[in-house]
């Protein structure tokens, strides 16, 4: 008796969940379907655009309409490069905070992540004026810098509390045995860092590729990411439902199938360690 | 333990980083601070000093009381549904279920979706008054379409943003509600405490600090939007759907008034800070633990 109201509520769970979880995902499912229609069947009724044949069309015109792979291309290099810079200099710093904490380690790691908090309009005017007068406005190296400064008080945070959990002793081992400075971070701790550093990486490249603030103030063109490129379709391109779908299909499916392997890492990232 | 040696190494190691937050925080912010009080417009030569005058223009425009009162409808439409709706979905998806996995991946999917992706599939896709599925189904029911983003443009801001946002409240609560005890739960259901009193006397205590956590990071990404203002209203119609960070850049590029909207910045970042000290005193608490 009480088996079946265990099995009858779990269907009741299953099919309620699965319902507002579709709902949900729905948007996301809508622009992937009709990324494969026409530009005419498209803006048909729902059940209608369903019905049409299924075409790679869009696919091919948004690529020679505008220079997609550019934008994507600028999508890679801008979020990889600013990742793989802030590891450079994050590795390091995060490394000696959890392993030399100082007296004053935990105001240092405060004061970083206080720098995440200012407001990113309100540098905008001198940030904008600093990149026209360099020569940097639209250009990929400008924003790979700025992409890493914004985030790289999260890269320091996350490291820390992995590098938090490597348990000491194993350092005080090494050192008994004779372990240099250099073979102890190289053979005892870096192996144990890796799945950290890992997921530290795999979170930022995220962030930056949906980074939406400075890519649409500092680039238009040559150096424009995927954000940039899909907002000049805010009108009247957006009128075209398929091309933008092939578009936004394209440039949101690394990112989902990546931000899927990181559901963990996402959590405690985005409340530095406040929630694991 | 630590040697002379290691302090001197760790300095060395934690310097880069250190110096370049520094320079990024005082050097951009110092000239903001400075432009501030100039009369500054990038279409008339010269600059002079304007003391508090850039301050006073700002705070007095009619543009920035609804920018204001945008900014915080904005804030606070989207935490009531992110944090009422990420609870409710958070308790659902923690019971058990057949396909628990692929619910959770597609309940967190709208979090990956840049931002300007998604406003413009809402736009086109789905509030477009004419080949919008919403038209489309107020059609089939023999409704007038409802032209969303001109009739209620900050409504139909707050649910895009929303829906982004749902996502990230969801997962945080849900990952708080798995480390709840479970034996404290199954002994308080061997007292003879009802489901309800359990979820009020344990279920939400346990959650609160995370529902903190939720609302203090929530606002200060909240307090900064504006790709998706961007591209579906350009913060119209009039000013209906402007909020601060869209007035600070409609004012100092667009109309080029370089004074006036590092005013603006200035105050955004004044904003932005008083929830920034109530965020680093609970994230600052949990780090001595």
């Amino acid at each position: 008796m009480a088996r079946k109201t265990t099995q009858t509520r779990k269907a009741v769970v299953t099919a309620l969940a699965w319902a507002i979880g579709f709902l949900i995902f729905f948007p996301i499912l809508w622009t992937i379907l009709m990324s494969f229609k026409s530009e005419g069947d498209a803006i048909k009724a729902p059940l209608d655009m369903l019905a049409a044949p299924w075409s790679l069309e869009s696919y091919g015109e948004v690529q020679t309409r505008s220079n997609y792979a550019l934008h994507f291309w600028n999508s890679v290099i801008l979020s990889f490069g600013s990742t793989l810079l802030a590891l450079v200099i994050a590795i390091p710093a995060a490394w000696a905070m959890a392993f030399v904490p100082g007296k004053r380690t935990k105001d240092l790691l405060m004061w970083m992540l206080s720098t995440k908090m200012m407001p990113a309009v309100g540098v905008l005017v001198p940030m904008y004026l600093m990149f026209r007068d360099l020569g940097l406005l639209d250009s990929r190296s400008g924003l790979v810098v700025v992409l890493t400064l914004i985030n790289l008080p999260i890269v320091i945070w996350m490291l820390y509390t992995y590098f938090k959990e490597i348990p000491g002793e194993i350092l005080e081992a090494a050192r008994m045995d004779g372990a240099s400075l250099r073979s102890e971070i190289l053979y005892v701790l870096t192996p144990m860092a890796i799945p950290g550093i890992a997921s530290t990486m795999l979170l930022n490249i995220i962030l930056a590729w949906n980074e939406a603030f400075w890519t649409l103030q500092l680039t238009t063109s040559d150096a424009a990411p995927l954000t940039q490129f899909i907002a000049s379709y805010s009108s009247p391109e957006g009128l075209f439902y398929a091309k933008l779908s092939a578009a936004s299909t394209m440039a949101i499916a690394p990112i989902l199938i990546l931000g899927w392997f990181s559901q963990k890492q996402l959590v405690r990232g985005l409340t530095f360690g406040a929630v694991k | 333990m630590a040697t002379a040696h290691s302090r001197t190494a760790a300095r060395l190691m934690v310097s880069p980083a250190v110096i370049l937050l520094f320079l990024w925080m005082i050097v951009p912010l110092g000239m903001t601070i400075y432009f501030s009080f100039l009369r500054y417009n990038l279409l008339t030569p010269g600059t002079s000093f304007a003391g508090f005058d850039n301050y006073y223009y700002f705070l007095t425009q009619a543009a920035f009381w609804d920018a204001l009162r945008n900014t915080i409808t904005l804030v606070v439409g989207v935490l009531l549904i992110t944090v009422f709706g990420g609870i409710g979905l958070a308790l659902l998806l923690d019971q058990p279920m057949w396909g628990q996995g692929i619910v959770r991946v597609m309940v967190i999917a709208p979090f990956f979706v840049m931002p300007t992706v998604s406003a413009l599939v809402w736009k086109n896709m789905f509030m477009n008054p004419v080949n919008g599925m919403f038209a489309h189904i107020a059609k089939g029911l023999g409704l007038q379409p409802y032209d969303f983003l001109s009739q209620a443009p900050l409504a139909s801001i707050i649910l895009i943003v929303a829906w982004s946002w749902l996502p990230f409240s969801t997962l945080i609560l849900l990952t708080a509600l798995q480390s709840l005890d479970r034996e404290q739960q199954e002994a308080a259901e061997m007292d003879g405490a009802s489901p309800l009193a359990r979820f009020w006397y344990l279920t939400i205590p346990h959650l609160t600090r995370s529902i903190t956590v939720v609302i203090l990071i929530q606002t200060i990404f909240l307090l900064s939007v504006f790709a998706e203002i961007l591209v579906t209203t350009n913060g119209g119609p009039g000013t209906a759907s402007t909020n601060l960070p869209y007035l600070v850049y409609a004012q100092s590029l667009l109309s080029f008034d370089v004074g006036g909207g590092s005013a603006g910045g200035i105050i955004a970042v004044i904003l932005a800070n008083i929830v920034a000290f109530f965020l680093m005193r609970m994230i600052g608490k949990n780090l001595e633990a």
